[in-house]
Formats: C-alpha cells, sequence, structure tokens
C-alpha cells in the first residue's frame, strides 16, 4: 500500500492531520507525521522526513504532503538524503492543499491505489469547490 | 591556512550568535521571524557535534552540512546544508589549494541555487553567494592570495546585500509581501556575508 507523509511547520498540524485521515484509513495504512522539530518548536527536519518517509514505505511508494516554503526544501532535501544512502524508495510530493490532498490520497492509498492514482487524486482536490459554488 | 576547519566552524557559530537578534529583526520585517533563532540553533548544534581533533576537512563539512539540515529548522537548513555538503564532495583531502577553493566554492553555490531553484535578482542568498563567488575567482585566477580574494568576496556579498534592498522577493515567504518587501535587506543574503566575515577574520588572525 502507499505509504503517506505529512510534513508540516507544526507538529500539531501534522499530527492533526494524520488523526484526520486515519479516520477513514485502514488499520494498517501507513500515514505517518513528519511535523515541527524535535523541541516542539515550529520548523521542518529534512533527517526526521526522511526517517518518516522510510517507515512509510512497504515496497508501493510513499506520496508526501508538506505545507509551505521550508517544508517542500526540506522534503526535497531528505528525497536526495534517502537516495545518498542508496534507499530505493519511490517519493512524490503532492501539490496539492494539506489537509483535503492528504485526505484524498490516503483513501486512494486505502482502496488500493498506486502512487501515480494516489498523486492524481490528492492533486485534483485543487480544483474541488468545497461550497459547491 | 594552517587553521584547522573546526575553528572556521566555531567563528562562523559565532559570528551568526553575535547577530542572532539582528538577523530575526531583518526576518520579522518580511518573513517569519526566525532566521536568527534558526541559524543559531544550527550553528550550536553544529558546533556540539565536532570537536577540536576533528581535522578532516571533508567530514568535518559533511557533518556540518546534516547538522544543519537537522537542526537550522526553516529553509536556511537545507539550504545552507546543501552548500556544505556541496562544498565537502569537492575537497581534497586538507588541501587548502585556493584552486580547490574555487571549486568548493562553485558546488556550494551551484547546490544552493538548484536546492532553493534560485537565480540571481530574486531576493535570497544567491544576490550575494553569487557576487561574492564571481569576486573571489577573479582574484585567485588573476593570482591574487587567498585573502585578497575573501576581501573581494566579503565586499561584494555586502554589495549584494545592499542589492537586496532595492527588488521584490519572488521566493520564501518574504515573496507574499510583493512591493512592501523593497526597502528591506534579505536575511540569508545578510547571514551569508556574515559567514564569509567570520570566515576572513579567522583566516586573518
Amino acid at each position: 500500500m502507499v505509504g503517506i507523509v505529512i510534513v508540516s511547520h507544526s507538529n500539531k498540524i501534522s499530527e492533526g492531520v494524520v488523526d484526520m485521515c486515519r479516520e477513514m484509513a485502514g488499520k494498517e495504512q501507513k500515514i505517518i507525521s513528519a511535523g515541527g522539530l524535535d523541541d516542539y518548536s515550529l520548523g521542518t527536519d529534512a533527517v526526521k522526513i526522511a526517517n518518516a518517509i522510510e517507515n512509510a514505505d512497504s515496497g508501493d511508494g510513499v506520496l508526501v504532503f508538506a505545507d509551505l516554503g521550508s517544508a517542500i526544501l526540506s522534503t526535497e532535501m531528505a528525497i536526495d538524503i534517502l537516495k545518498d544512502s542508496s534507499k530505493d524508495i519511490r517519493v512524490e510530493i503532492a501539490d496539492a492543499p494539506i489537509v483535503e490532498g492528504a485526505i484524498a490520497g490516503s483513501i486512494e492509498a486505502y482502496i488500493g491505489g498506486n502512487l501515480e492514482s494516489c498523486l492524481t487524486k490528492a492533486e485534483e482536490v485543487k480544483i474541488f469547490s468545497k461550497l459547491n459554488k | 591556512m594552517e587553521k584547522t576547519v573546526y575553528s572556521y566552524i566555531k567563528a562562523m557559530r559565532d559570528i551568526i550568535v553575535e547577530n542572532k537578534d539582528f538577523l530575526t529583526q531583518l526576518d520579522a520585517e518580511i518573513g517569519d521571524a526566525d532566521h536568527g533563532t534558526n541559524m543559531a540553533r544550527g550553528f550550536n548544534a553544529v558546533v556540539e557535534k565536532l570537536s577540536e581533533e576533528d581535522l578532516d576537512l571533508k567530514n568535518v563539512l559533511k557533518k556540518a552540512g546534516m547538522g544543519l539540515i537537522s537542526s537550522v529548522g526553516g529553509a536556511s537548513g537545507p539550504l545552507y546544508g546543501t552548500m556544505f555538503l556541496k562544498a565537502a564532495n569537492v575537497a581534497v583531502d586538507n588541501t587548502m589549494d585556493p584552486n580547490v577553493l574555487c571549486q568548493m566554492f562553485k558546488a556550494a553555490l551551484d547546490g544552493v541555487k538548484e536546492r532553493g531553484k534560485a537565480t540571481k535578482g530574486e531576493k535570497t542568498i544567491i544576490d550575494a553567494m553569487e557576487p561574492a563567488y564571481e569576486a573571489f575567482v577573479e582574484v585567485i585566477d588573476s593570482g591574487g592570495s587567498v585573502q585578497q580574494a575573501l576581501e573581494k568576496a566579503l565586499e561584494a556579498a555586502k554589495e549584494g546585500v545592499e542589492y537586496t534592498k532595492t527588488i521584490i522577493a519572488t521566493k520564501g515567504r518574504a515573496s507574499y509581501l510583493g512591493e512592501r518587501s523593497i526597502g528591506h535587506q534579505d536575511p540569508g543574503a545578510t547571514s551569508f556575508t556574515l559567514l564569509l566575515e567570520s570566515i576572513l577574520k579567522n583566516y586573518m588572525k
């Protein structure tokens, strides 16, 4: 199953997004939070993200949702760290809103979607109208 | 250059800690007010991980890079981390051959540009780093000393910082401010210039 990693500057946000995804996800599904710094201050940590990606992978790849700015940079850095240590994990960063995207992506993973379809479902959320306008 | 690479890293830490509030203030004006705190946390963590017995240039630069990546917390973590890691890749044992220094500087610059997908004129660290690199290489290529090259590089970096006051930010948090970012100097370009200053001072010690 495709693994999901949530990256936010805020540990509360990433933990909260994981909780929301879990409501609809399977028990064994790997949805991992990699938010904030170790001392719970705001920030992102590429090493922490790299570890989360490694733990989230079960062979089908990992889809990462990140909030903004350094969350993206740190995730890209994490992917390079994994590559440099010869860890062969397929990773995609979703260009999607972190909450809605992560929920759409984790549901697609739950129903057996592959990394590409999870990415597509997550990114479709960008044009989804929540007010049905 | 008889001084250890450790002494340079320590000098960098000291100048960042001295200017912590200044850097955070600059970042408060156009960003998320954490640049000084983040950089100080990062360099303190790096110095803690190293010791005076760490003499291998490549190894120290690698440790510093990984330390910054895992402890800075903001965009400067991956950016400065990449800078050190890329320089480490091309460092040759403990040779401080001026041409090797040029190659390390180049690798570091290219690494930061690639990581941040940034070019000159976007109100980032590149606005100080690229002119500094060009000035450094120009002096070395024309037979100047490392000290002269560092002096020219620092001058160019300072001009780069001044230049960032005149342009609109298109990268990072400051880009949300659009035209309101004009008049403020870029915190990242400033911290890079401080690091360069600490290198020159330590070199001349």
